[in-house]
């Protein structure tokens, strides 16, 4: 942890709810490095997009901060870029007109043609020249979705905050994306916080991968570091041996784990979320669950 | 190719149904009374109805003589009685025009203000409850005895009656603007006044401009009552003096207008409409 960026230090969420409150997630603890490609991966309504609206401070935590760069957030900024879960462009703006306008609000003295030059220059990195004047209506999912990107690149944040971006896609178009947001990621050393329901997607991209359980009370469960290389191709990733032992542990996560977890881990520190290397350290040693379970039954 | 067709047969149709109607009417206005013996001082004065059977209601012919007449000399001036029709109907749009553009220039920043902020929306809804549904005209008398103008009084009412539709269109639409837009302008640090214009503005504006369209048409339809009160000018004083002079020809004549020029203020914002919104 030498170059701790961001972290989120002790983040709870609770609405009020009938008869009380409900805890969506509660004592959250997370650090990620500079440059780092972080992908949370949990099931439906656990709380990540949440997660992610408190690091881009557009939501408020119940209890805890988050930290960036050794300053508490205080809001949303122009270093933290967001791409929605719907892409959320302006539909009565053009491709152009949506990339500019994030570019006319970070350098809001620059002139009109600078203003397009720099958007003209992420509209060609992800690969939609030609469509500029298109408005939102008259593109597919896929090119919203890199209007999308190109919006958030333009602005150079110092972190990329991307909530399930592609998973309107279909399978190809999805990979191509996949691709670009991997190489742009590369070249320019994005801090990425990302969240996907697709394990091989956050095989392919991340670095890290959270696993977070199920809600009410939702807790990261285990952060698993990537064992394949850097130099990782979508192509052939299948073929490293050590593919399926990633893979694997984290679907067996979602399936077997994430509901029961909390259950069956008593004395969990949620300050010290266990880092797993699947296939390089030992196998951790699975908790009997049969034995939990009639436990868990006498109670 | 159907379309065409479609658009050809309702056409067809129109034409038919107005045909059918002038034929009607026509007929019905036909001099077909009985001609009754009498005096020729008298039958003078009892004019066409008694003497030649001529029915009282004008027929398609008489309205269409006067309207050529009306369309040959719209703005002549013969004193306070006796104005072109083009100078009552302008009298009129003007007076329109005037509190309906001051209703924009309050309702529409208003509306601003209730859909941005939830307190002022509670805080004056009850305000707007109240006043809505007061008949625009209820107003005149209020109006004329603050303001002592009867001119000035008319453009009030059309102000306070466009004044709701605008208002609560606006706060609807501003309220109603998608979060994600909002959170858009939010990562990207863009300040309220900024917000306003590049992102509330353009999406709440097909609702602003449906409240300017509901306004209008009240606006029109209220601005005759107003002028049968307040008199003096104008196309609803021009409706009340001719009947008063029993022309009946002129009536419909106006009635006629007053539908064009409903139609075309509709249309404008409709137009304007058509501008504003955006396909999702
Ligand atoms: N305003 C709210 N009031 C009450 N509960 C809420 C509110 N907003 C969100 N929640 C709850 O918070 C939980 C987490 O929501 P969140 O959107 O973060 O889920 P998610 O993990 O992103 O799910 P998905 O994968 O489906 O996008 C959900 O169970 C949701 O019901
Ligand atoms: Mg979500």
């Amino acid at each position: 942890m030498a170059d701790k960026f961001i972290s989120l230090e002790g983040i709870a969420k609770r609405y009020p709810a009938p008869g009380g409150t409900t805890t969506i997630f509660e004592n959250l603890w997370l650090a990620m490095n500079r440059g780092e490609f972080t992908c949370v991966i949990g099931h439906s309504g656990c709380g990540k997009t949440t997660v992610l609206n408190i690091l881009a401070g557009l939501d408020q935590p119940s209890e805890g901060t988050v930290i960036v760069d050794n300053l508490a957030i205080e809001g949303p900024s122009l270093d933290r870029a967001v791409i929605f879960q719907g892409h959320s462009l302006l539909p009565w703006r053009t491709v152009m007109g949506n990339v500019a306008y994030a570019v006319s609000s970070k350098w809001r003295r620059w002139n009109a043609a600078q203003v397009r030059a720099q958007a003209q220059k992420f509209i060609d990195l992800v690969g939609l020249t030609g469509s500029e004047h298109k408005r939102p209506s008259e593109l597919s999912g896929g090119m919203k979705q890199r209007v999308g990107i190109a919006r958030a690149l333009s602005i150079q944040p110092k972190m990329m905050l991307m909530d399930e971006p592609f998973s309107a896609l279909d399978a190809l178009t999805r990979g191509t994306l996949q691709d670009e947001v991997r190489r742009i990621c590369q070249e320019t050393g994005q801090t990425t916080f990302m969240i996907t329901h697709d394990v091989d997607e956050a095989i392919y991209l991340a670095d890290r991968i959270v696993l977070m359980t199920n809600g009410p009370g939702a807790v990261m469960a285990e952060v698993v570091e990537n064992p394949l290389p850097k130099s990782r191709v979508r192509i052939d990733i299948h073929k490293h041996p050590l593919y399926y032992a990633v893979r694997n542990h984290i679907i067996d996560f979602l399936v077997m784990r994430s509901r029961t977890f909390v259950e069956q881990t008593p004395g969990f520190d949620p300050r010290k979320v266990p880092v797993v290397r699947p296939g390089v350290d030992a196998p951790p040693m699975p908790p009997d669950s049969t034995v939990v379970r009639l436990a868990s039954h006498a109670h | 190719m159907t379309r065409r067709s479609l658009n050809l047969r309702a056409a067809l149709v129109s034409v038919l149904i107005f045909a059918a109607f002038i034929g009607a009417w026509h007929l019905a206005t036909r001099g077909i009374g009985a001609v009754q013996q009498m005096d020729p001082e008298y039958a003078k004065l009892m004019g066409a109805t008694a003497t030649q059977g001529k029915s009282a209601m004008p027929g398609p012919l008489d309205v269409g003589a006067k309207l050529w007449e009306h369309l040959r000399r719209p703005f002549y001036d013969n004193g306070p009685n006796d104005k072109g029709l083009g100078i009552q109907i302008a009298y009129s749009i003007a007076r329109v025009a005037i509190g309906y553009f001051l209703a924009i220039a309050v309702a529409i920043p208003i509306g601003f203000m209730i859909g941005m902020s939830p307190l002022m929306n509670k805080a004056l809804d009850p305000f707007i409850q109240v006043l809505k549904p007061i008949s625009p005209l209820a107003w005149m008398p209020l109006a004329l005895y603050t303001i002592k103008d009867s001119g000035l009084s008319a453009i009030f009412v059309i102000f306070i009656c466009s004044l709701w539709p605008m208002m609560i269109n606006t706060a609807f639409g501003v309220s109603a603007v998608r979060k994600e837009w909002l959170n858009v302008a939010r990562t990207l640090e863009v300040g309220t006044l900024r917000r306003a214009f590049t992102v509330i503005l353009p999406a709440a504006a097909p609702t602003i401009v449906t409240g300017m369209r509901i306004s209008i048409g009240i606006a029109w339809l209220v601005i005759v009552a107003a002028e049968m009160l307040v008199g003096g000018t104008g196309i609803g004083y021009f409706v009340w003096n001719e009947w008063n002079n029993l022309s009946i020809t002129n009536v419909i004549n106006a009635i006629l207008l007053i539908g064009l020029v409903g139609m075309v203020l509709d249309q404008i914002l409709a137009r304007a409409a058509r501008l504003v919104t955006f396909p999702e």
